[in-house]
């Protein structure tokens, strides 16, 4: 079966090929990997996530009781999460290691110790 | 206490605790304050978090406070007044309970000898109801007030639960700061630190850095915070800020292990890592010795 020629233009395109009218010089751009979070009180599913340096992430986050946060510091990455709604964050991490993410809005009894890993690796 | 020894010096030759001075560099009053300035001290209280259950960290939980306020009684000089920068009780889901535990801590602090007590929220205190029912106890989460030619501004960084003073509050900084002289004594109080201590463990102010950059069109600004449970020292520009030890449980330094869990108690040198703090505000030249008391 041949491949669909929109599928084929895609690809040239992607990588950079000539064409007719020139050269075109689009970059591949990766989709970023989407990462359902869930809040709730008073911990994330899941808690703990493992990213790749330099790679494009959004994380699609959700709160199934009240409002929360969403905060990786290390990253100046936040985000409040509203319930009945996605929020979308996008972020690439740029180093490696080990970071908290954490809620930083006060939403309760246990919103000390609601706080994930995030393990960024080479 | 008796003889020209000053109240420092007597401090410090009594081996209470570290003192840390602060200067500034005031070289005169502001328009109304000739006179009414003379060195004074208050106390600080901080972090009761009456309500707290943890045997672990704390088994006299109900008798910390109250401890704290009968050492304060028994200071040889009384301080001018007593200021408690938040968190007054622990956090409760339960409204009811919230109340039962602000009218209990107003109870036990209301056996202060000193009558001049002064109050703001912390986060435990006001951030699960915009501190409503911290409010109907101990009146406004934001307020100023002089002494002695030392301007006082509380500034509430809790009662929004997202850590942010406010648009609304930073204009009403702003407009308070523009009523006094550049070289005005100010003194802040707030819970929270202004600065980003360690927000990877909520030790910060989400627009913190806002007040900061109006604090600093003033020569001798001077905060004190709660929040941390702990003493830290820190500059930002010329302002110096000093946060408290609680009286509940210690917390580690920022970033010191993983979790930001409270110290465990140490039977052999119990209430370890919690006091209060007397300040010396002294006029020339500005300067505030701060000085760490025990509770035992």
């Amino acid at each position: 079966m041949l491949p669909n020629r929109r599928i084929l233009l895609r690809a040239s395109l992607a990588l950079g090929v000539a064409t007719a009218a020139g050269p075109i010089t689009l970059l591949a751009q990766a989709k970023p990997r989407v990462i359902p979070i869930r809040a709730l009180k008073f911990t994330y599913e899941p808690a703990e996530l493992t990213l790749k340096l330099n790679e494009p992430v959004v994380f699609q986050l959700t709160s199934a009781d009240v409002v929360m946060g969403f905060s990786v510091p290390d990253f100046h990455t936040r985000a409040t999460i509203i319930p009945g709604q996605v929020i979308e964050v996008p972020m690439t991490p740029d180093k490696v290691g080990e970071f908290i993410f954490l809620c930083d809005v006060f939403c309760g009894s246990g919103h000390e110790n609601m706080e994930g890993t995030m393990r960024v690796v080479a | 206490m008796k003889g020209p020894v000053d109240r420092r010096q007597f401090l410090k030759l009594a081996g209470l605790g570290g003192v840390v001075l602060v200067s500034g560099c005031a070289s005169s009053l502001g328009p109304g304050m000739a006179g009414a300035d003379s060195d004074f001290y208050f106390v600080q209280l901080s972090d009761s978090h009456w309500g707290f259950e943890g045997p672990a960290v704390n088994p006299d939980a109900q008798g910390t406070l109250k401890k704290a306020v009968a050492a304060v009684n028994g200071l040889a000089r009384q301080p001018d007044f007593v200021m408690f920068t938040g968190d007054l009780t622990h956090t409760t889901d339960d409204p009811k309970e919230r109340r039962r535990r602000l009218a209990e801590v107003s109870e036990i602090v209301s056996a202060l000898k000193v009558k001049d007590v002064r109050f703001m929220p912390g986060e435990h205190d006001a951030s699960l109801d915009n501190g409503k029912a911290f409010k109907e106890f101990f009146g406004p989460t934001r307020y100023t007030f002089d002494h002695k030619g030392v301007h006082f501004i509380v500034v509430d960084n809790v009662s929004d639960p997202t850590a942010a003073i406010g648009d609304e509050q930073l204009q009403w900084l702003q407009a308070d700061l523009d009523r006094q002289p550049r070289d005005a004594r100010i003194v802040v109080f707030t819970h929270r630190p202004l600065f980003d201590l360690y927000p990877q463990w909520d030790w910060a102010t989400r627009d913190g850095a806002r007040a900061i950059a109006l604090l600093q069109t003033h020569d001798n600004v001077t905060v004190f915070y709660g929040h941390i449970h702990q003493e830290n020292h820190f500059m930002t520009g010329n302002i110096a800020h000093h946060s408290a030890k609680g009286l509940m449980f210690a917390l580690p330094v920022a970033g010191s292990q993983p979790k930001r869990l409270p110290i465990p108690w140490d039977a052999g040198a119990p209430y370890r890592g919690l006091g209060f703090r007397e300040v010396d505000a002294e006029r020339t030249p500005v300067k505030y010795a701060v000085t760490e008391m025990p509770v035992s």
